[in-house]
Formats: C-alpha cells, sequence, structure tokens
C-alpha cells in the first residue's frame, strides 16, 4: 500500500544533539545577513560559506569517512539541512552535490570516481549541477536528445541543457544523454559526469522573471570525455536517475523556500493578531509540522535504503503548494503592498517570494507529473 | 502490540461491521450486540493498566484502531471508552465497562457539593452508562464520572451520519466518583482526547474513500475507457493521496506522545490538517463516484456524511487554528522555528493548560 509506505519517525535525540551547534553556527555567521537575501533560500549561492560548512563536517556528511564525509546518519544530515534552510543560509553552491550528485557518485560510481570527486564535495569545494532538461525535453525527460559517442577511448558529447541551474557556477554536471538506443525511450540513457571547463562547452545565463540569473543553457559542442565519465551502467541512466528524483523530491527544501516570508509575515502581524490572521498562521503551523513530519518519514525510508519515489512525490506535490500558499496569504491577510524598490523589507520579500513562487511547482517536476506518478502508484497497491 | 490490536480489529470489523449493519446502526441510534462483543474482546480496556484487567497499550499501539474505526464506521464509542478508561487509570479510578463516553463541553457549577448545568455534544451520551466530564475549578479541576441515571434530561441530537452527540442536563447531582485531575491534564484534555480520536478516524475514512474511489475509476469505463484512465481524475486522486498522506502522518504524531499525557501540538496540528482534508477529500470522493456515489445504496455516504460530522467535532480547523495562530503570534517570529522542531510552544502549551 503507498500510503502505508509513510510511517511516522521522529528524529533520533544522537542527531537532534547537532541542532544546537548548527544554530550557534548560523547565528555567528548570518549575524549581519537581511531577511532579503535569506529569501533566496537554497539558491543564494556564496563558495566562502559552502567551504566553511565542509570544514565543520556539514557537507556531505552522510558519505563515508573513508571518502571525506562522516559517515553521519541520514537524521543527523537532516537536521542540518532543515538548520540551514530554516535560516536562510546561501546554500545552493554545494547543495546539488550534496543531496544528489555526491550520493549517486556513491551508489553507482567506480572507485576512481569516488576519490576524485567525494572528498571535494565533502570539503565544500566541488559544485555540481543537474544536467537533465533540454529545449524540447522538459517534463517528457526521456525524449531527450544529447547524446555522448564511444569514439576510440573517447565519449563524444553533444547536445544542449537548458534550465540548468548553477551551471555558470558549478565545476560539473552530472548529464543524462543518450547512449544507445534501445526498443523503449527509456533504454539507452546514461548519467555521465562533465567537466565543465572542458573545450566545446558554452554556458548562457538565462535571467529569470524576478531579475536574478541562476539557471543556464549549456551547449555541448564535440565535448571530448573519457570514456570513464559514465556513472554507473551504460544503458541504465533511466533507473539511476528515477532513484535520484527520490532523493531531489522528498528532503525540507521542497516546503521551506518561503520560510522568510514565512518568519517575516508572522513579525509584521505581530503579538495580537485578528481571527482571519490567527488563524491562517496557525493553519500554516500545522501545515509545517505536518510537511516535516512527511519528509521525515521519507528520510526514514532512504535511510533503510528504499527508493521511495511515491512518497518523496507526495511531499513535494503537498510542499509545492504550502510554499506557493505563504506569499498569496501573506499578501491576502496584511494591507502591504509588494515592492521592487523601496518599502520595507517585508514589502520587497513578499514581492521577491510572490515572483519565485512559480518555480515551486516547476523545477524538480512539475505538479502536474508528480500528481501522475501519485495516481499511478495508486494502482500499484 | 500494535500489529494484534490492528488484525483482531479488522477481523472483527470485517465480520461485524459491514455497510448493512452501519446503516442498521443508524435507524436504530444503538448496536448493543456489537458494543457488547467488543466489550467482551477486551478492547475498552485496551489502555487500562494490566493490574486493572487492562491491556497497557499505549496510544501508539491504539492508532492502527481508531484510524479502522474510521475506515469502517464504526457506529459506537470504542474510542471515547478506551480514553475513558485511560484517563481514569491515571486519576487513580478504575476502569470502567459497559457503554462509556466523555463531554468535552459543559458547564458544571458546584453548588453545595453538587453539580448542575448542561454537558453538550456528548458523543453517543443517550446510551452512555457513565460519562465522564471535567469541572474546572480556580485550583484545580476535577474529573467525575455521572452514570445515566443520574442524567435529569436528555436533547437528542444527531450529526449529519446519525451518530448521536446528545445534550445531556444534570441538576443537583453528586457524581458518583470524583478525583482530582493530575497537573500534567490541561482543563481541556476531554476536548484534546476527542480531537486526536477524530484525526485518527478522519485518517482512516479519507483512506478508504480514496481506496474506493481509486477502484471505481479503474471500474467504471466512459468514453470506452477507464475513468481512471482520463488525467483529470488521476489529478483529483493524486490530491487526495497528498492530504490522506498528510492526514495519516498528522494523526499517528498526534497518537505517538508519552504514556501519560497528550502532546496539545501534535493533536492541534493534526485536527487541522485532517479536517481540511476531510472537506477536500469527500469532494473529490464524491466527483470521481458521479451520481452512483450521491445514492443511499452505494456506501460511499457512510465515509463522508461521517467526515462532514467529524471534521467541526472537538474543535474545528478554524477553531484550533486560530488557537495556534494566536501562540504563534504571541512568541514572536524569533520563536517560530525553533519552537517547530521542538514541538512546543509555550504559551499554546499554557493556555491549552489553563
Ligand atoms: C527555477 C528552475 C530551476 C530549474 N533547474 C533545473 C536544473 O538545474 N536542471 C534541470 O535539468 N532542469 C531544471 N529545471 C527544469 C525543470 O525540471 C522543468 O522546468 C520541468 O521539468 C518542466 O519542464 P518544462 O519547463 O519544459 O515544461 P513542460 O514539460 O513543457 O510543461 C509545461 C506544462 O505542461 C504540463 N505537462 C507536460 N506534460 C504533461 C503531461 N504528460 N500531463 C499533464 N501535464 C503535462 C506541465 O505540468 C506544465 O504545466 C528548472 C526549472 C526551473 C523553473
Amino acid at each position: 500500500m503507498s500510503i502505508e509506505q509513510f510511517k511516522y519517525s521522529s528524529i533520533p535525540a544522537e542527531a537532534e544533539k547537532l541542532r544546537v551547534e548548527v544554530r550557534a553556527f548560523l547565528q555567528q555567521e548570518l549575524a549581519e545577513f537581511p531577511n532579503i537575501k535569506r529569501a533566496d533560500s537554497w539558491i543564494g549561492f556564496d563558495a566562502q560559506f559552502s567551504r566553511k560548512l565542509g570544514q565543520r563536517g556539514w557537507v556531505g556528511m552522510a558519505l563515508p569517512k573513508q571518502y571525506g564525509g562522516s559517515d553521519a546518519s541520514a537524521f543527523e544530515r537532516y537536521v542540518v539541512m532543515e538548520e540551514l534552510l530554516a535560516a536562510g543560509a546561501p546554500v545552493s553552491a554545494h547543495w546539488f552535490s550534496d543531496r544528489q550528485s555526491g550520493p549517486q557518485i556513491l551508489k553507482f560510481g567506480t572507485e576512481k570516481q569516488k576519490n576524485f570527486h567525494l572528498p571535494a564535495i565533502c570539503r565544500g569545494e566541488q559544485y555540481f549541477c543537474i544536467g537533465m532538461s533540454e529545449p524540447n525535453s522538459g517534463s517528457d525527460l526521456a525524449s531527450i536528445k544529447s547524446r555522448a559517442v564511444l569514439q576510440g577511448d573517447k565519449l563524444i558529447v553533444n547536445g544542449q541543457k537548458v534550465w540548468t541551474t548553477n551551471a555558470h557556477l558549478a565545476h560539473y554536471m552530472i548529464a543524462l544523454v543518450r547512449t544507445s538506443e534501445g526498443e523503449k525511450r527509456q533504454q539507452g540513457l546514461s548519467q555521465i559526469i562533465i567537466d565543465l571547463s572542458l573545450p566545446g562547452i558554452t554556458v548562457r545565463p538565462i535571467k529569470d522573471l524576478v531579475g536574478g540569473a541562476h539557471f543556464n543553457e549549456v551547449f555541448l559542442d564535440n565535448v571530448e570525455l573519457d570514456a570513464d565519465a559514465i556513472i554507473g551502467t551504460e544503458g541504465e541512466g533511466w533507473s539511476q536517475v528515477t532513484a535520484e528524483l527520490a532523493m531531489e523530491r522528498s528532503g525540507p527544501e521542497r516546503f521551506l523556500s518561503s520560510m522568510a516570508l514565512l518568519n517575516s509575515l508572522i513579525g509584521i502581524i505581530g503579538t495580537k493578531p485578528d481571527a482571519l490572521q490567527a488563524k491562517e498562521i496557525g493553519r500554516l503551523t500545522a501545515k509545517l509540522i505536518t510537511l516535516r513530519n512527511m519528509s521525515l518519514s521519507v528520510t526514514q525510508q532512504l535511510s533503510e535504503g528504499k527508493s521511495p519515489v511515491w512518497a518523496a512525490s507526495c511531499v513535494k506535490a503537498f510542499g509545492a503548494t504550502f510554499e506557493q500558499e505563504i506569499p498569496e496569504l501573506a499578501q491576502a491577510l496584511c494591507d502591504i503592498s509588494p515592492t521592487s524598490l523601496g518599502g520595507s523589507e517585508h514589502a520587497q520579500v513578499l514581492a521577491y517570494l510572490m515572483q519565485m513562487a512559480p518555480s515551486f511547482s516547476l523545477r524538480g517536476g512539475t505538479r502536474e507529473i508528480l500528481r501522475g506518478i501519485i495516481a499511478r502508484g495508486l494502482g500499484e497497491n | 502490540m500494535r500489529d494484534i490490536f490492528d488484525s483482531t480489529i479488522e477481523r472483527f470489523f470485517l465480520d461485524m461491521v459491514s455497510t448493512e449493519q452501519v446503516l442498521h446502526a443508524e435507524k436504530e441510534g444503538w448496536h448493543e450486540e456489537l458494543w457488547g462483543s467488543l466489550d467482551e474482546l477486551g478492547f475498552t480496556l485496551a489502555m487500562a493498566p494490566e493490574s486493572a484487567g487492562g491491556a497497557g497499550a499505549n496510544w501508539t499501539d491504539l492508532c492502527g484502531v481508531a484510524r479502522l474505526t474510521g475506515s469502517y464506521s464504526l457506529p459506537l464509542p470504542l474510542l471515547e471508552a478506551i480514553f475513558s478508561n485511560w484517563l481514569l487509570s491515571l486519576c487513580g479510578l478504575d476502569p470502567l465497562t459497559g457503554a462509556l463516553t466523555f463531554a468535552a463541553k459543559s458547564d458544571l457549577k458546584l453548588i453545595e457539593e453538587k453539580l448542575t448545568g448542561v454537558l453538550q455534544d456528548v458523543p453517543w451520551g443517550r446510551y452512555a452508562g457513565h460519562i465522564l466530564a471535567i469541572v474546572p475549578e480556580a485550583e484545580q479541576n476535577h474529573l467525575v464520572v455521572f452514570t445515566s441515571e443520574q442524567i435529569e434530561s436528555v436533547e437528542q441530537v444527531n450529526n449529519v451520519a446519525g451518530e448521536a452527540r446528545d445534550t445531556l442536563v444534570l441538576a443537583q447531582v453528586k457524581p458518583a466518583f470524583s478525583t482530582v485531575l493530575p497537573a500534567q491534564f490541561p482543563a481541556n484534555i476531554l476536548q484534546l482526547g476527542g480531537a486526536m480520536i477524530r484525526s485518527a478516524q478522519i485518517a482512516g475514512a479519507l483512506h478508504k474513500a480514496m481506496n474506493i474511489s481509486h477502484e471505481y475509476a479503474a471500474e467504471r469505463v466512459q468514453f470506452g475507457r477507464p475513468i481512471g484512465s482520463f488525467q483529470a481524475i488521476q489529478h483529483q486522486l493524486a490530491q487526495m493521496a497528498e492530504h490522506v498522506t498528510a492526514s495519516v502522518i498528522s494523526a499517528e504524531a498526534a497518537f505517538s506522545g508519552s504514556p501519560d499525557a497528550l502532546d496539545p501540538l501534535a493533536v492541534c496540528a493534526a485536527k487541522i490538517c485532517t479536517s481540511e482534508a476531510a472537506g477536500v477529500g469527500a469532494s473529490i470522493a464524491h466527483a470521481v463516484h458521479g451520481a452512483i456515489g450521491f445514492t443511499h445504496e452505494h456506501p460511499l455516504h457512510l465515509l463522508s456524511r461521517r467526515l462532514w460530522s467529524w471534521r467541526s467535532e472537538f474543535g474545528s480547523e478554524t477553531y484550533w487554528a486560530k488557537q495556534l495562530g494566536e501562540a504563534v503570534c504571541k512568541h514572536g517570529y524569533q520563536d517560530f522555528w525553533p519552537a517547530v522542531t521542538a514541538g512546543h510552544f509555550d504559551t499554546f502549551q499554557k493556555e491549552i493548560r489553563e
């Protein structure tokens, strides 16, 4: 039963101990960090900050010690992640390596790949981006056209990726490309590691509607990789990506993106809310508590080595609705116009997250795609 | 212990609590034979200590049972009785057998050692042999127990599902039992307990409603294919699944507190999330079922009428959300996240206690 996958799991006391330390660190590091910056949530990029986290063992912490990690439990990692997100720390530099590229390399990579990438990831020095989407392949990921062809001992890559967050700042991309033809479209895909400093790669930032430039177009023109750039098995890219998505879709970043605004809203409402304000703040609080419990339950499943794709989709779909509701409610509950210049910090945070909100149910898989996965999963009971 | 409880009660419900039985109980009001069997199985004493003939279970062991009473529309106050006996035991009183319930809403006044007042929304009140209530007093709260003979008059009230939710009038009664409510329990412990129970029952009923909707969508053919192959239907079912998941997890969290107290924040979060889900879920289940689901003959209404009732009982979504929101705002945003992770808002806990 799909629903029965969800078992209530709380954070073990051992992992909970870390929280004090992380909070103290963040209080000091981010003492002067304004709320409008915190509103960036996990797209705020600061390599120096990531390295500091690395020094503390808080990047790639669940990876084995032998590769530079801390052998931390999934829950210890969860505590660190959620504290970083709740504080609005600039974690984007290492976020993708920590969340998915590192674990993916650990799970499917060769010893050489592990030794080369994982220690640098754990130091907070090596950053990855995720090359899945292409101009004609968004939701329909299996239709991608970028290809890698073996020529002698080289793998030659051609094609184009788009919406690649951080491609302009990251060192490596894990790209999904076609390496052979199979009977089904899902066959013949592979995951490869691309060093973004190689010749033949052009990265062009794309400005988003708020004015930021976080995602990019990436052109791959006869890029020459060593044949061992493939992660895992040639042709098994689809099932590997599916497993990766369970990690990508269930974490606390799938419901904490509007935290800066929720905090700001509580502050603006003050200690004497009217009935409507009290009701909506209470409702959001209850949702947040429950989403966190849902996400922790998926963390438990991940830590047992399962691949809870269905459950992760539930967390992300429900979480995105919550994150998107916050700007709507903030706008409705207080008579404060959002501003892009001037106005209070609250007005600016409201403006920023209101404009960011549409992306919450697009990035990482759209609401419609997630709901398709959820509905089909009900049939697999 | 949980697995045994779950499987025992589910087997019992499968045998004994059919659609016909539930409808029969709705018409007759009370199913004495069913209650007798549950009493015999010892389920009403599940949380009473072993020394008192109980099973010494904790709330986590019973969340599955509570969810199942929801999915099978059990037309009896089983959880009310389990809760009452748990509370009686922790108050140093002996557990009770027979139909047992509690009144979360009351305005009892103590005049010359006798109690006068009205108990409202009492689940199965007119059929209960014993009824628990709280008398709040300045120094300490009291737990009192009345017997059915002590009730002066009954105003019969039914919820949308035909379940008795009566108003009971008391005139100068000396309760059958009375004791000081231990300090770990807030004055609204009965409401909190009721909210916890209903949240799990809603989760159970919603889960069942989702399963039958999904099955129906796979069977019903229109335009030459099962309606479940239409994306509009799939997405409604998926949205329902998101809410069912949230309901199940929040109810499980509410039941996972300590063995001798309730966790007000977890209970409050559960009642808010499940009460919202009840409306969304009932509406989707009906949409998917089409006209057949709108008939008396189809069993969907057993679930939807209970969802429409239970979401308002022991505090609606709005009731709890307002209390929680006030506490959150009183704390201010600096305390917000720390309180969420600690599972504890001081002022919320304190006000619940007052
Ligand atoms: C801020 C941001 C960051 C991103 N970062 C990355 C990244 O780092 N790496 C990366 O690879 N990608 C990234 N993406 C891309 C993201 O994964 C895609 O946007 C997403 O998969 C949807 O693809 P699309 O935008 O092409 O929309 P489309 O697939 O064209 O969809 C448009 C609409 O049609 C709906 N639709 C499509 N197919 C169906 C269907 N079968 N049934 C019902 N509805 C359907 C969609 O739900 C959507 O509503 C990012 C996107 C955003 C917005």
